[in-house]
C-alpha cells in the first residue's frame, strides 16, 4: 500500500494540453449551437453513449476519453449511466433495425435542450456497414443528429477536440440562429 | 352533560347495542332487501352506542369524576359491578371511537354481503361484539368479566368464520376458538387464585387486599396473568391465531379486532401489574420487557416476509404489542425500585403507543379494507398503480403508514420518542441486569423501527405505485364515501395526536395519577432538555414546531426553485427501462421487495424454496420445458411448539380412551366406584 | 439579528455542500492520477440542471412529483439544526415556534434522516422500473441495518454528554475531561461506518458507477430529470454535509464556538471545523480510491460490526 501511494505522489501527471486540443484541426460536420446553449454547457456536460449496432471501436476510443491522459472531466464532462441525466447522446453505429425503437426511446428520453453527436462512419453513412439489409445505415434516418465526428473510429484526441470546438466559442460568427432543440 | 355520568347513560348505551343486535335479526326476517336495511340498523346502532360511549368517557375523563354501580343478578356470589375510572374511561374512549369509525365504514361496506351473506346475523354478532369489548374495560367483578371476555371471544369467533364459503376462514375461525379458550384458562386461573387468596370476586376487594398474598401466589398469578392475556395480545409465541383470524374477519371488524381488541388484554394486564397487585418484583418487569422485545422483533420480520395485505398487518399488531409491553414493562421495573415518577412517564409512553396504535392500525386495515374491497384480492402481488385509480385511500394509506412507521410530526413518532426516552433512563440505573435488558430492549426497538419503515414502503410501493399487475388492478375504482369518511378521520387524528404530542402526554400522566397509585413528582431526566423538571410534566418534545419549520422550508424552497424554473417545460414519457418495452414483469413485486432482508434473516425466518422442473427429454436433462418455484415461510411456532403438544394431548386422549369401554356395565361400576371413594373420603376430612 | 442567524443557519449547509462533494472528487481524481474537475464543478452542474427540461415517466404519480421537494427540505432543515460553526439554537424572535432547536434532537434527526429515506424509496418504485425498484429494496435493507449502529453511536455520545440534543452535547462535551471521551472513539468509527452507508458511498454504494445492478442510491435516481435531479442531488449532498458535521463538531468538539458574539470566536472555529471536514473527507475520498465496493450482501456484517460498536461504546459510557 505504501509503495503504491508512493508511486501515486511521485509520478508526474502527463495530460493532454487544451491548447493543443484547440489547435487540432478537426473536421466536425454540422451546424454551430446557440451562443445560449453554449453557454449552459460550457461549465458542465453529461453525455450519454448509444452503441446502435456499431462494431464498438468507438465506444473503445470514448473509454480512454476517461483516463489519466484526456482526463475529460477536467471540462466539466462526463458521462452518465441514464439518458434523462444526459445532455449529449453520442450515437455509434449504424443503427441495426433491432436497435431503432430503442435509439428513438433514448431519444425521447432525453430532456431538452439536448444535442446528438454521431461518431464514427458508420455512425455518419454506414461505414463498412452501408446498404446491409440490417442496418439503417446513418444515425440520422432515425433520430435528427446535430453534429458527426467522422473516423473508423474517431482517435480519442480527435473527439474531444471536436467536443471542445462544438461547446466553446470561437472566432467566427455568433449569431447563428440555429437552435437545436 | 351530567347525564353522561350516570350508569343510566351506561345502561342505554348497551340498549343501543342489544337493540342494535337484535332487531337486525327481526328487520332481515321482515323486509326481504338481501339484507340491506338489517345491515343499515345494525351498524346505525352500533354507531349510536359507539357516539354515546365516546361522549360518557370524554365527559369521565374531562370532569375526572367516574361511574360506578351495581346491579344484583339472582346468583349470590356473581355482582353486575361496574365501574369506569380514569383508565378504563381512556380503554372506553379507544374503544368507541374506532367502532363508531367502523361501523360508519360498515355502511359502504357491507354491500360485499348483498346476497352472498345474511347482514341480519352479521349485524348480531357486530352489536354483540362491540358491546362486549365496551364491557371488558368497565367490569369490576371476576366472574361478571370472565362473562364479557367469553361474549368477546364468542361474538369475534362467529365474525371470523362469518365468510364460510371460504375454507380458509374456517380453519382460522377453529385455531382461533382454540387459542382464545387456552388464554381464558390461564386468566380464569389467574382470577381464581385471587379469588381464593382475597375471598372475593369483586376487583375491589383485590386492590384493598394488596400485601396480604403471599409472593409465590402473587407470582402464578402474575404468570397466568401474562400468559392469559398475552394470548389474546398475541405475544410470541403465543400469537400463531392472530395472523389467520384477523385477515379472516371482514374489513372493519379486523380493524376492531386488531385495532381494540388486542388493547382491551393490554388494558388487563396494565391491571394486573398497576392497579389489583402493584408493588411486582423487577423481574416481572424485566420479563415483559423480554417478551416485548422479542415480539417487536420477530412480529416485522414476519411482516416483512408476507405477500398477503392483511395478514401483514396482523404481524405488525404483534409488533407493536411488544412495543407497548416495553413500556409496560419498563414501568413495572422502575416502579418495583422505587422510581415512581419515571415509571408513569414509561406507562404514559405504553398508554400513548396505545392509543396511536388503535388509531393508525384501524386507519391502515380500513384502507386494506378498500384496496380489497376494489381489486377482490388480498395478494399484494397482483396490486400496483392503485393510487391513480383511488387516489384518497393511497392518501390516507400513506398517512397510516407515515404515522406507523414513526416518521415526524406523527403520532406513532411521539409515542416511540417516550418509549426511547423511558428505555434510555433504564438504561443509566444503578443495576446490572435492568442495564443489560434495558439494552436488549434498546436494541430491539432501534431494528424493529428500521424494519417496519422498510415493511411500510413494500406495502405502499407494492399496492398503489408503478403499473396495474393484474386485470383486477387495472379495473380498480375508488370507494364509496362511507368507506372514506372514517379514515380521513383516521388519518387527521394521527397528524393532530402527533402535533400535539405534550398536551396528549400530559392527560395521561393525569389519567394514571388518577388511579391514586403515583404521583408525579419533580426529577431530573438526564436526556432530554424537553422533559423539563417541572411538577406536571407539561414540556414534551414539541413536535409541532418541527412540523411548522419543515412546512417553511418547503413551501419556501418549493417558491424558490418554482421561481427560477417557471419557463422549463415538463414532458411525459414511458419510462425508461434501456429501450425495452415495459410490462407489469418489470416492476418489483412485494416478493422480491423483502427479499434480501428475508435473505439476511434466514436463519430466523426460513424460507423454504421449492422447485419443479419438467425436461424436453428426460434422460438428457439440457432443455428445461418449465419451471415451478414456490418460495414460503416455515413456521417454527406450529412444527415446534403447538404441534408436539396436539401430538401428546392426541397421545393421552386416545390412553384415556381405554376406559370408554362402550358397555354400560362398566360406566355403572365406574359411578359406584367413584361414589364409594367420595364417601370414604367425606367422612374422613 | 436573530433572523438574519435564522436565514444564515437554513442557507450555510446547502450553500457549502456541493463544495463537499467536489472535494471528494478532485480528492480522487489526483489520487487516479488525473486532473480531474474543479471543485466547483457541481455547482456548475447543479446550475445547468435547474435550466434543463423534464422528462416524467407517465407511470409516475404526485408522489414521485413531490418528494424531491419534501427530501430537500427536510435535509435543509436539518443542516439548519446541526452545529456548524457555533453550538447556538436559533429562533425567530417574533414567532418562537419558529426555533431550530427541537429539530436537534439525536432520535427526531436520525427520524427525519428515515422519513427522507423512505420517500426516496417510494419514487423510486413510483415509475415502476425494474432498477429503481431494486434500488429501493437495497436501500431499505441498508437503512434498516444502519440505523441501529447511527442511534447506538449517537445514544453513546448523548450519555457522555448528558444531553440529548446536539446544539447542547457540543457544548457540554467540550467541558469533558479527556478520558471520559473515550467511547467516543469507538463510537465514531461506528458513526464512520453508518455514515458511509446512508450517503451511499464506498464499501456499501458506488456513487459514480454506470451499472445498474451494483447501484442503490443512483438507482432510485434514473428516472430524475432537470430541477428534480438538482434536488435530489444537492439532498444527498446536503446529506453527506451534515453527516460530516455531525462528525467532527460531536466526536471532536474543541473548538466549536458557543456563541454568535465573539467574533474571533467564530473564526477560529470556521477554520477548525473546516480542517476537520477536510481531513474526513479526504479520508473519504481516499477509501474510496483504494477499496472495492462489498458485494451486497457483505453489507450486513459490516453494518452489524459498526451496532456492535455502537453497542460497546454505549457500554462503556454507561458503565463508567
Amino acid at each position: 500500500m505504501y509503495r503504491l501511494l508512493r508511486k501515486i505522489a511521485l509520478t508526474a501527471k502527463v495530460v493532454v494540453p487544451e491548447k493543443e486540443l484547440l489547435l487540432l484541426d478537426t473536421e466536425t460536420l454540422g451546424q454551430e449551437l446557440s451562443s445560449s446553449i453554449k453557454k449552459l454547457f460550457q461549465g458542465s456536460l453529461s453525455i450519454r453513449e448509444v452503441a446502435a449496432g456499431s462494431s464498438n471501436a468507438e465506444e473503445q476510443e470514448l473509454t480512454a476519453l476517461s483516463n489519466s491522459y484526456y482526463d475529460i472531466e477536467r471540462f466539466g464532462i462526463r458521462f452518465v449511466a441514464s439518458p434523462r441525466h444526459a445532455d449529449m447522446l453520442f450515437v455509434s453505429g449504424p443503427v441495426s433495425r433491432n436497435m431503432t425503437e430503442g435509439l428513438r426511446r433514448t431519444y425521447a428520453a432525453t430532456p431538452d435542450p439536448k444535442i446528438v453527436v454521431a461518431i464514427g462512419d458508420g455512425a455518419i453513412d454506414g461505414g463498412v456497414y452501408r446498404d446491409s439489409y440490417g442496418v439503417w445505415n446513418s444515425v440520422s434516418d432515425v433520430i435528427p443528429v446535430d453534429f458527426q465526428i467522422p473516423g473508423d473510429p474517431p482517435s480519442p484526441k480527435v473527439v474531444l477536440a471536436s467536443l471542445l470546438k462544438i461547446l466553446r466559442e470561437t472566432e467566427k460568427s455568433t449569431d447563428v440562429s440555429s437552435e437545436n432543440k | 352533560m351530567e347525564f353522561l355520568l350516570t350508569p343510566a347513560s351506561v345502561l342505554l348505551l348497551f340498549a343501543f347495542f342489544f337493540i342494535g343486535s337484535v332487531g337486525a335479526v327481526f328487520i332481515e326476517r321482515l323486509f326481504s332487501d338481501n339484507g340491506k336495511m338489517a345491515g343499515f340498523w345494525g351498524h346505525g346502532f352500533a354507531l349510536l352506542g359507539s357516539l354515546l360511549g365516546l361522549a360518557i368517557s370524554v365527559s369521565v375523563l374531562f370532569f375526572g369524576q367516574g361511574i360506578a354501580f351495581t346491579l344484583p343478578t339472582v346468583f349470590p356470589n356473581f355482582l353486575l359491578d361496574f365501574r369506569l375510572d380514569g383508565i378504563a374511561a381512556f380503554f372506553f374512549g379507544i374503544i368507541s371511537l374506532v367502532s363508531a369509525l367502523a361501523s360508519i365504514y360498515g355502511f359502504g361496506y357491507q354491500k360485499h354481503f348483498y346476497g352472498k351473506y345474511r347482514l341480519g346475523v352479521f349485524s348480531f354478532f357486530y352489536n354483540a361484539f362491540i358491546a362486549s369489548l365496551l364491557l371488558v374495560p368497565i367490569a369490576n367483578h371476576a366472574l361478571f368479566f370472565l362473562l364479557a371476555w367469553e361474549l368477546m371471544s364468542v361474538a369475534s369467533y362467529f365474525l371470523v368464520v362469518f365468510e364460510n364459503q371460504k375454507e380458509e376462514n374456517i380453519k382460522a375461525g377453529f385455531l382461533y376458538f382454540l387459542m382464545t379458550h387456552f388464554g381464558t384458562v390461564f386468566v380464569m386461573i389467574a382470577f381464581f387464585l385471587a379469588y381464593k387468596a382475597t375471598g372475593s370476586f369483586l376487583f375491589d376487594d383485590w386492590r384493598a387486599a394488596t400485601g396480604t398474598i403471599t409472593p409465590l401466589i402473587q407470582g402464578i398469578i402474575f404468570g397466568a396473568a401474562l400468559i392469559g392475556f398475552g394470548t389474546k395480545a398475541g405475544i410470541i409465541p403465543l400469537h400463531i391465531w392472530l395472523p389467520e383470524a384477523h385477515p379472516a374477519a371482514p374489513s372493519h371488524v379486523s380493524a376492531l379486532m386488531s385495532g381494540v381488541m388486542v388493547k382491551t388484554a393490554l388494558f388487563m394486564l396494565f391491571r394486573f401489574f398497576f392497579d389489583f397487585f402493584p408493588g411486582a418484583p423487577m423481574e416481572w418487569g424485566l420479563v415483559i420487557i423480554l417478551i416485548g422485545s422479542l415480539s417487536a422483533l420477530l412480529g416485522i420480520l414476519y411482516a416483512l416476509s408476507e405477500n398477503d395485505i392483511k395478514r401483514l398487518f396482523a404481524f405488525s399488531t404483534v409488533e407493536n404489542v411488544g412495543i407497548i409491553l416495553l413500556g409496560l414493562g419498563a414501568g413495572v421495573t422502575f416502579f418495583s425500585i422505587g422510581l415512581e415518577s419515571f415509571a408513569l412517564f414509561s406507562l404514559a409512553a405504553a398508554l400513548y403507543h396505545t392509543l396511536n396504535h388503535a388509531i393508525f392500525k384501524s386507519l391502515l386495515f380500513l384502507g386494506a379494507g378498500s384496496v380489497v374491497e376494489a381489486t377482490g384480492t388480498r395478494n399484494m402481488e397482483s396490486y400496483g398503480g392503485l393510487i391513480k385509480l383511488l387516489p384518497f385511500t393511497a392518501g390516507f394509506f400513506l398517512v397510516g403508514s407515515l404515522a406507523i412507521s414513526a416518521f415526524p410530526p406523527f403520532n406513532g413518532f411521539a409515542s416511540e420518542w417516550l418509549t426511547f426516552q423511558s428505555l434510555f433512563i433504564g438504561m443509566t440505573s444503578a443495576e446490572m441486569i435492568i442495564k443489560v435488558v434495558f439494552f436488549i430492549a434498546i436494541g430491539s426497538l432501534v431494528f424493529t423501527s428500521g424494519l417496519a419503515a422498510a415493511c411500510f414502503v413494500k406495502t405502499f410501493g407494492a399496492t398503489f405505485l408503478a403499473r396495474p399487475r393484474t386485470e383486477e388492478a387495472k379495473n380498480a375504482k375508488e370507494v364509496s364515501v362511507f368507506m372514506l369518511l372514517p379514515m380521513g378521520i383516521l388519518a387527521l387524528l394521527s397528524f393532530l395526536l402527533g402535533i400535539n404530542a405534550t398536551t396528549v402526554v400530559a392527560s395521561l400522566i393525569a389519567i394514571i395519577a388518577s388511579i391514586g397509585l403515583i404521583r408525579p413528582v419533580t426529577l431530573q431526566f438526564p436526556f432530554s432538555e424537553f422533559i423539563q423538571a417541572r411538577a406536571d410534566f407539561a414540556a414534551i418534545l414539541p413536535l409541532e414546531s418541527i412540523a411548522l419549520l419543515l412546512g417553511l422550508v418547503f413551501l419556501l424552497s418549493f417558491g424558490a426553485i418554482w421561481f427560477v424554473t417557471r419557463s422549463r417545460k415538463i414532458v411525459v414519457g414511458p419510462t425508461w427501462d434501456c429501450g425495452t418495452p415495459l410490462g407489469p414483469r418489470g416492476e418489483i413485486t412485494s416478493g422480491s421487495f423483502s427479499r434480501s432482508l428475508v435473505t439476511i434473516f434466514r436463519g430466523i425466518l426460513r424460507p423454504t424454496r421449492q422447485s419443479t422442473v419438467e425436461y424436453h427429454d428426460e434422460d438428457m436433462r439440457y432443455f428445461i420445458k418449465s419451471q415451478e418455484i414456490r418460495t414460503s415461510m416455515s413456521d417454527p411456532y406450529r412444527k415446534g411448539i403447538y404441534q408436539p403438544i396436539g401430538v401428546v394431548l392426541h397421545f393421552l386422549a386416545s390412553q384415556a380412551r381405554r376406559i370408554q369401554s362402550g358397555n354400560v356395565n362398566m360406566y355403572i361400576l365406574y359411578l359406584f366406584l367413584t361414589l364409594i371413594i367420595l364417601l370414604l373420603w367425606a367422612t374422613h376430612v | 439579528m436573530n433572523t438574519l442567524l435564522f436565514i444564515f443557519q437554513l442557507l450555510i449547509v446547502p450553500a457549502l455542500s456541493p463544495l463537499g462533494i467536489g472535494f471528494i472528487r478532485k480528492v480522487k481524481a489526483r489520487m487516479q492520477n488525473r486532473v480531474g474537475a474543479s471543485v466547483f464543478q457541481p455547482y456548475r452542474d447543479l446550475w445547468k440542471l435547474f435550466q434543463k427540461d423534464e422528462v416524467i415517466s407517465e407511470d409516475a404519480s404526485w408522489i414521485f412529483r413531490f418528494s424531491p421537494y419534501l427530501i430537500f427540505a427536510i435535509t435543509i432543515l436539518i443542516g439548519a439544526s446541526i452545529p456548524v460553526i457555533a453550538a447556538v439554537p436559533v429562533a425567530l424572535d417574533f414567532l418562537p415556534s419558529f426555533s431550530f432547536l427541537p429539530a436537534g434532537d439525536f432520535l427526531v434527526i436520525i427520524y427525519l434522516f428515515a422519513l427522507m429515506t423512505f420517500f426516496l424509496a417510494l419514487s423510486g418504485m413510483d415509475t415502476g422500473s425494474a432498477f429503481g425498484g431494486f434500488g429501493s429494496s437495497r436501500e431499505m435493507m441498508v437503512a434498516a441495518l444502519a440505523e441501529a449502529g447511527l442511534l447506538f453511536s449517537l445514544l453513546a455520545v448523548s450519555v457522555t454528554a448528558e444531553s440529548g440534543n446536539v446544539v447542547a452535547m457540543v457544548g457540554n462535551l467540550q467541558y469533558l475531561p479527556l478520558q471520559a471521551l473515550f467511547p467516543l472513539l469507538i463510537a465514531f468509527l461506528a458513526f464512520i461506518i453508518a455514515l458511509l452507508a446512508e450517503n451511499a458511498r464506498f464499501p456499501v454504494d458506488n456513487p459514480a458507477t454506470h451499472l445498474e445492478l451494483t447501484m442503490i442510491h443512483e438507482a432510485m435516481i434514473l428516472e430524475h430529470s432537470g430541477k428534480r435531479l438538482a434536488l435530489m442531488e444537492w439532498a444527498a449532498a446536503n446529506k453527506l454535509l451534515i453527516f460530516i458535521l455531525l462528525a467532527v463538531n460531536l466526536f471532536f468538539p474543541w473548538g466549536v464556538s458557543l456563541s454568535y458574539d465573539s467574533f474571533s470566536g467564530l473564526l477560529v472555529s470556521t477554520l477548525l471545523v473546516v480542517g476537520k471536514s477536510a481531513i474526513l473527507l479526504f479520508g473519504i475520498a481516499f477509501l474510496e480510491s483504494t477499496m472495492a465496493k462489498f458485494r451486497i450482501f457483505r453489507v450486513p456484517d459490516l453494518l452489524l460490526t459498526s451496532f456492535v460498536l455502537g453497542v460497546i461504546a454505549l457500554a462503556i459510557s454507561i458503565t463508567f
